[in-house]
């Protein structure tokens, strides 16, 4: 297994309070690695700074062996709501980080891509024409056009409604069996967190470091049932109790 | 059932939500019957107007009735189109000089917090004092030509562009920054792909309403010192007690004023659209 990532002693301070401290693991290439836990664990930070966008105040992020210190073109960013650039359209949106690298489109691959996402014959749209989900989707066509090798997601289906977000996940998984990027997902549903990934990473509160890590072994793509089966359940319950484990201490710390 | 951890929603990426509403929302007659009406109602209007100053027999020099107006801007106009000339450059001039200079001094001072907080009240009384009241003074400096004239108007409109333009370059919204930033966009990039097509619609706010000060205090200006423009036309119809001219004048400033919304409207329209 190699490391894509590497997360190592990962911390950031800000002023007197610790964001994240001490946290610790890998990613494998070509996996999918969740990281799920309470508001306030410091997921969106870890992202953030796996993206080069903010820097840790002490350890260190590698890619490949190197380490992260700015924005990187093999990193893919996929933001909270879909982030679209509002006076543009569509296709203005997914040529957006063309035009800011001053590189030519690779327009096959888009062409493809936005068939995949089913959004061809929507190019000239402008975003509010849009439901969230399609301009979700091309957000995730706008950060796959430059064949990202890691693609970082926050909470990208959070403001979703249920039913959209079970496709949005489908698409992520198709997605994912085509290309094989390394992704990284934030998100605070369990349930999305192991229907995507090979592994779910549990974050503990304030500051964020590392309380479990769990491999899910199911066979891809995933159905219905596997979705519904025994292994699943107990994962699911093991996973929240982690969660309520730690608000309970929180609430019970309050109270004394 | 629920999966979701227990924990409150994230605030949602704050957008700041403003009122293009003069810019991009306007009434407009859809359909044949609407436009119809519209007439009637206009003509009722004045054809009323002219109806009861006949019947009253209210003199000329308090209120000419519209028919005496309309001959009269038919009669005086080869007078008055020179004036309106005039009155178009000083509003041209010195709008252009301030939009200008309002617009990179917005944009150069959001990018300065502490700057911006230091000249903001000095913008604040340039944009509250009526400049028309520096009018006689920089007469005494320039003359009676245009100079005094395109300053005043200049000083009008500076202020209100940069005012608006500031708030439209402070709108930044971080994901679009962090958008831009995780793709590598230089300063400059960032300016003209991110914070400039942000803070359109603001901007064209304030040059809307910037032109209307503009017209304004170039009319007032006129109305003050030097022998041209129809603000000078105003006062000297007025002396002489023409009153039809005198209205037939402040027609064609009505027909300025609306050109200049008419025109904002319509940028609104195709540039900034996507506010709504």
């Amino acid at each position: 297994m190699v490391a894509k990532l590497a997360i190592r002693d990962a911390g950031k301070r800000y002023g007197d309070l610790d964001a994240l401290k001490g946290c610790t693991f890998d990613v494998a290439d070509k996996t999918i690695v969740s990281i799920v836990g309470p508001s306030g664990c410091g997921k969106t930070t870890l992202l953030w700074s796996m993206s080069g966008l903010h820097s840790l105040t002490s350890g260190e992020i590698d890619l490949d062996g190197q380490r992260i210190t700015g924005p990187r073109p093999e990193i893919g960013l996929v933001f909270q709501e879909a982030n679209l650039l509002p006076w543009r359209n569509l296709m203005g949106n997914i040529l957006f980080p063309f035009e800011v690298k001053g590189q030519k489109p690779d327009m096959d691959w888009i062409a493809h891509l936005m068939e995949r996402v089913g959004l061809t014959g929507f190019e000239k749209r402008m975003p509010r024409e849009l439901s969230g989900g399609m301009q979700q989707r091309g957000s995730i066509v706008r950060a796959l056009s430059l064949r990202p090798q890691v693609l970082l997601m926050d909470e990208p289906f959070g403001a979703l409604d249920a039913f959209t977000r079970e496709e949005m996940n489908r698409l992520v998984e198709e997605i994912w069996l085509e290309t094989k990027t390394t992704i990284v997902f934030i998100t605070h549903s369990i349930e999305e967190a192991i229907f995507l990934s090979d592994r779910v990473i549990v974050l503990t509160t304030r500051p964020g470091r590392v309380l479990a890590d769990y491999p899910v072994n199911l066979p891809r793509p995933r159905s219905l049932e596997t979705m519904a089966s025994r292994e699943v359940f107990d994962l699911m319950n093991r996973i929240k109790a982690d969660i309520y484990g730690m608000s309970s201490t929180r609430s019970r710390t309050a109270a004394e | 059932m629920s999966d979701a951890i227990p924990e409150f929603r994230k605030a949602e990426a704050t957008e700041v939500g403003i009122t293009g509403s003069a810019l991009t929302s306007g009434v407009g007659a859809r359909t044949w019957s609407e436009v119809a009406i519209i007439v009637a109602v206009a003509i009722v209007v004045i054809g009323g107007l002219e109806f009861v100053l006949w019947w009253r027999e209210v003199p000329d020099y308090i209120f000419p009735r519209p028919s005496l107006i309309a001959a009269a801007l038919v009669k005086e106009f080869p007078l008055i189109l020179p004036h309106l000339g005039y009155t178009l450059v000083t509003l041209f001039a010195g709008f252009t000089i301030g939009a200008v200079i309002g617009m990179v001094l917005a944009a150069v001072v959001t990018q300065y917090p502490l700057v911006e907080k230091v000249i903001t009240p000095y913008i604040l009384v340039l944009v509250t004092t009526p400049m028309l009241a520096l009018v006689p003074l920089l007469i005494l400096r320039f003359g009676f030509g245009y100079t005094p004239r395109i300053i005043a108007v200049a000083l009008a409109v500076g202020p209100m562009v940069m005012i608006n333009a500031a708030t439209g370059f402070r709108r930044t919204d971080s994901a679009k920054i962090a958008l831009a930033r995780s793709y590598g966009a230089t300063t400059l990039q960032m300016f003209w792909k991110i914070r400039a097509p942000m803070a359109l619609p603001m901007i064209l706010v304030g040059l809307m309403i910037g032109s209307i000060f503009g017209l304004l205090t170039a009319v007032g200006a006129e109305m003050v010192g030097g022998g041209f423009g129809l603000g000078n036309r105003l006062t000297t119809y007025s002396s002489m007690i023409n009153m039809p001219e005198f209205f037939a004048v402040i027609l064609l400033l009505s027909f300025i004023g609306i050109l200049i919304y008419i025109t904002f409207f319509l940028i609104g329209k195709k540039w900034a659209s996507w506010q709504t």
